[in-house]
Parts: C-alpha cells; sequence; structure tokens
C-alpha cells in the first residue's frame, strides 16, 4: 500500500469538506475520484499534499505517518501534483518549470534531469514552448504543463485535479493514453475528475465523495451505475 | 550650459550610488514581498562595520573584503533566525520585526560609535577625477560607485537568470506555495536572499563612506532613497532599480542646482510624479 487517509477530517467553519474519509491504495493502482463541485475532491488533494492540515485523522504514505509533514517533505518523498486551476511559475520558461520540479523535487543536479525533462516536454505536446514564457501559455498549454510538471518530479503517488476540462475529444484521447502510460510505467495515480468517460478509460478504482464524504467505492462501471451515484447525478432517487 | 552638462553627469552618478542603495531592497522584495524597514540602518552598519576594521588596522580593500561576506552571513542568520518564524499571509509582522531592527540598529550604531560624523579613508581617490575636456571632470570614485552598481546587477541577474539557484529564487518569487510542492526549501532561499541583500548593503555602505559623511542617525533617509528607487524603477526589474537610482539622483542633481534648498525635495517630487504618470514604475516585470 502506499497510502492510507484514515477517518480524514477537515472543515471550513461549519462546513465539512472532507468528513472521515477512509482510503487505501495500492502501489501502482489507477484510482478515480468523482463528485459534484464542493464535494471536497480538491480539499482532499490539498489534504494529501500538505497544503492544508486535516482537523483530525491521519495521512500514510510509503508506511510513513506524513499527517504533519510539510509540502516539501512530501513531494521529496515522493508526492506530485496538479492544480485543476493550473499555476505555473508564471515568469519562467516552460522548461524551467519543469526543471524546478525535476531539480528540487528529486535532489537532481540539472545536467541529470536535462534529457528527462525534454523527453516529457515532448510526450506533453510542450516541446514546441519550452522556452515561452509560462505566463504566455493559453489554458490548454497551462494543463498541459501543469502535467508535465508534475511528472518531472519524478513522483511514485500522481495526483491529478481536472486535466481534461477543455479539451477536445482527440485530445481527450490522447490524454487517456499518456495517463495509462504513465500508470503502466508503474507510478501510482489519483484522478480527480468530472469528464467521467476519459477517467473510466484509465483507472481501474472509482470513489465517489459527496458533501466531503464517501459515498461508494469499487470498480467504476458497477459504481457508475449504482443507485447512489444516479440519486448524485440525476437526482433519481434510490 | 557646461553647468547643466556638470550637475546631469552628477546625477547620473549619485544615481549609481542610489541604486546599490535600493539593489538588496529590490531583491528582498522581490523575492519575499517584505519591505525591510531597516535597509537603510544596515547600510550604514555596514559603513561603520568597515570603519571599525580600518581602525583596527587592516587596510581598505581588506576591510571591504571581510565586511561584504560578514553581512551576508548576518543576513543568512537573521533571516533563519528571526525573520523566517515570522513569514506568512500576514505581512505586518515581519514589517513590525524590520522597524524594531532599525531602531536596533540605530541605537546600537550610536552606543558604540557614538554620534559623531565620520568617512572612510580612501586617500587620493577622495579627490581624483577624470577630466572629460571643456573643462568638465568627473570624481573617479562616483565613477566607480556607478560601475559596481552596474556590476552588482549584472552579477545578480547571471545568479537570478542563468543558474539552477536563481531559477528556484525566481520559482519562489512567483509562488511559494506551490514552490515547496516543487520541493523547494522557500526558508533556504529567502535566508539566503537576506544573505545578498545584506551583502550590497556593505558594498553601498562602502561607497556612503567614501562618498559622503556618515552618521548612526541616516540610515532612515537612505531607506526612503532606496524605496523611492525601487517604486520608480517598477518592482522585481534590477536594470529598473538603476533606472530609479539615476533618475533619483538626477533630481537630486537639477534641484540642486536650481536652488540648493530644493535638493532632497526634487528627489521626492520626481517620485510622485512618476507614481502619478506609471504607477507601476518604469520597468514593471510582466507578472507581479
Amino acid at each position: 500500500m502506499i497510502l492510507k487517509l484514515d477517518n480524514l477530517t477537515r472543515s471550513f467553519g461549519s462546513l465539512k469538506a472532507v468528513d472521515g474519509v477512509h482510503l487505501e491504495i495500492a502501489r501502482g493502482e489507477a484510482l478515480g475520484i468523482i463528485g459534484p463541485n464542493g464535494a471536497g475532491k480538491s480539499t482532499l488533494f490539498n489534504l494529501v499534499t500538505g497544503l492544508l492540515r486535516p482537523d483530525t485523522g491521519s495521512i500514510w504514505f510509503d508506511g510513513r505517518d506524513i499527517t504533519h509533514a510539510s509540502p516539501r517533505a512530501r513531494c521529496i518523498a515522493g508526492i506530485g501534483r496538479s492544480f485543476q486551476i493550473p499555476l505555473p511559475f508564471e515568469n519562467l520558461t516552460v522548461f524551467e518549470n519543469l526543471l524546478v520540479a525535476a531539480i528540487h523535487g528529486r535532489g537532481r543536479r540539472e545536467a541529470q534531469v536535462i534529457d528527462a525533462c525534454g523527453e516529457i516536454l515532448e510526450r506533453t505536446g510542450l516541446i514546441a514552448f519550452a522556452n515561452r514564457r509560462a505566463g504566455a501559455l493559453n489554458l490548454l498549454g497551462r494543463k498541459r504543463l501543469e502535467l508535465a510538471r508534475a511528472l518531472a518530479s519524478a513522483p511514485r503517488l500522481l495526483l491529478l485535479d481536472e486535466i481534461a476540462g477543455g479539451l477536445t475529444e482527440a485530445e481527450c484521447g490522447e490524454l487517456v493514453r499518456l495517463v495509462q502510460d504513465i500508470n503502466k510505467s508503474g507510478m501510482t495515480i489519483i484522478w480527480v475528475e468530472h469528464i467521467v468517460h476519459v477517467l473510466v478509460a484509465v483507472v481501474s478504482r472509482l470513489m465517489v465523495l459527496n458533501f466531503g464524504r464517501k459515498i461508494i467505492e469499487g470498480e467504476p462501471r458497477p459504481v457508475m451505475a449504482s443507485a447512489e451515484v444516479r440519486e448524485i447525478y440525476m437526482g433519481i432517487a434510490a | 550650459m557646461l553647468g547643466w552638462i556638470d550637475t546631469l553627469l552628477q546625477g547620473i552618478l549619485l544615481g549609481g550610488l542610489y541604486s546599490l542603495y535600493a539593489t538588496g531592497l529590490s531583491v528582498i522584495f522581490g523575492i519575499m514581498r517584505l519591505v525591510n524597514l531597516a535597509h537603510g540602518d544596515l547600510i550604514v552598519l555596514g559603513a561603520f562595520l568597515i570603519l571599525a576594521a580600518t581602525a583596527a588596522g587592516a587596510p581598505l580593500i581588506l576591510a571591504f573584503a571581510v565586511v561584504v561576506p560578514l553581512m551576508f552571513f548576518i543576513g543568512y542568520a537573521l533571516q533563519s533566525a528571526l525573520l523566517n518564524r515570522a513569514l506568512g499571509r500576514n505581512i505586518l509582522p515581519p514589517l513590525l520585526i524590520t522597524f524594531g531592527l532599525s531602531i536596533i540598529v540605530q541605537n546600537g550604531l550610536l552606543e558604540t560609535f557614538s554620534a559623531d560624523t565620520r568617512r572612510l579613508d580612501i586617500g587620493p581617490l577622495q579627490s581624483a577625477s577624470l577630466p572629460l575636456g571643456s573643462g568638465l571632470a568627473v570624481g573617479l570614485m562616483p565613477l566607480i560607485c556607478l560601475g559596481a552598481a552596474i556590476g552588482v546587477i549584472v552579477l545578480l541577474n547571471s545568479v537570478f537568470y542563468r543558474t539552477p539557484l536563481g531559477r528556484a529564487f525566481r520559482a519562489t518569487s512567483d509562488d511559494v506555495e506551490i514552490a515547496q510542492l516543487m520541493g523547494i526549501n522557500n526558508r533556504s532561499i529567502y535566508a539566503l536572499t537576506m544573505g545578498i541583500a545584506l551583502a550590497v548593503c556593505a558594498i553601498a555602505g562602502f561607497f556612503l563612506g567614501a562618498r559622503a559623511n556618515f552618521d548612526p542617525s541616516i540610515g532612515p533617509a537612505r531607506l526612503l532613497y532606496a524605496f523611492e528607487a525601487v517604486i520608480i524603477g517598477g518592482l522585481g526589474s534590477l536594470w529598473g532599480t538603476l533606472a530609479g537610482g539615476i533618475v533619483v539622483g538626477l533630481a537630486q542633481t537639477i534641484g540642486a542646482h536650481i536652488d540648493p534648498e530644493w535638493q532632497i525635495l526634487s528627489g521626492h517630487v520626481a517620485f510622485l510624479i512618476v507614481l502619478v504618470i506609471r504607477p507601476r514604475g518604469l520597468f514593471p516585470r510582466a507578472v507581479d
């Protein structure tokens, strides 16, 4: 098991954004998380990466309790993420964004990571923009950069937050193949996504969140066909 | 006419000194978003440390060579031990700490060195000048000072834009939370930033003491000139800071040329005019 969330809870005032979530993920697994807006998906990612601290519960990564570890320590331990709203280093070039993640996330020297960063740019379709200032990229470019930068830090656990939004059908197909390849290479993936058909093409397990609580969890097709999901998404009573 | 040309030349040279005052402030603000209210006093501290080293028998160059790295370590320690603890979303605590530090440095210098005005003895360089023909001449020391200001900016820009460490500085400046998520130790970056800024303060202190008299009370005015130069130049651009320093220097010498009483006021007026016409300064960074 690479990640274990044990009774994780985080509130903002009276709102419980994440409410007693238990989760265990095996090494090399691809897990999808769905849920309506405000279900607590991004908050869950913020808890795992250390941007937020839980009110109660614990987070275990690779057998170590990282509940109180800094975001930097979690990155170095092997947790990488992309953001729903892309947050590149705007005044750095696209290539420099990757170099920063690769050098500091992996603790390597520049010469050791240049080739790997170039390869990631190639895989994510950003090679033509390598020397462009990241702040000058359009939304699609920024989303790709989010994924590329997360990959550059060579994480063992990759958290993807709605990276398919705004992509065309063909681009979604490319993205699916890319994430499948990444997963096959041994990287564990947790992917939060609204575009469900993209998600189920990659993940082997799906978890549904609503109002911060885990509603159901299991293989994608039975989960999508479940009464709980139909109730949440279509208002059909179970 | 010659008088005006001379005034402009002197203004540009004075701008070199002001941009040295401002460079450290600009670096600190650019990377940490921290306004260091003790910056002027730390420049004066640099001048006094060099003075103390020469008084102890060290040659001036050796004193300079020792004090610059010493100030780097003071800056590194100050940030690590004190200011890093106060950094967060609220900008007030670090601001108040630097305000307190300003008072401590001023009073510490007053206690140690008295209120007497001092000057660094730079020997024949004090009065050496470079004739430009037609009766015009520029002082060699002010010229070296301008050269040092340009040299410091070239060096810092090389570090910031051509080294992996500089990339980490710029990434931290862009978004400190994301920088941490990418494995950057922001506290270490901040400590290095303060170290670099104080090393530049020592260089500025050397030229302050070489060009003019100084005493423990003049720090806040240096801070003001530095602040004006940074704002005029545009936050985040070191070449802008040089330009800002030259604008303040030119405004002061032109003001003094018209009426000696207008010198300081003219610098402030130029600052206000730039602020009204270009609120983000002359050379703002693309994204702040």
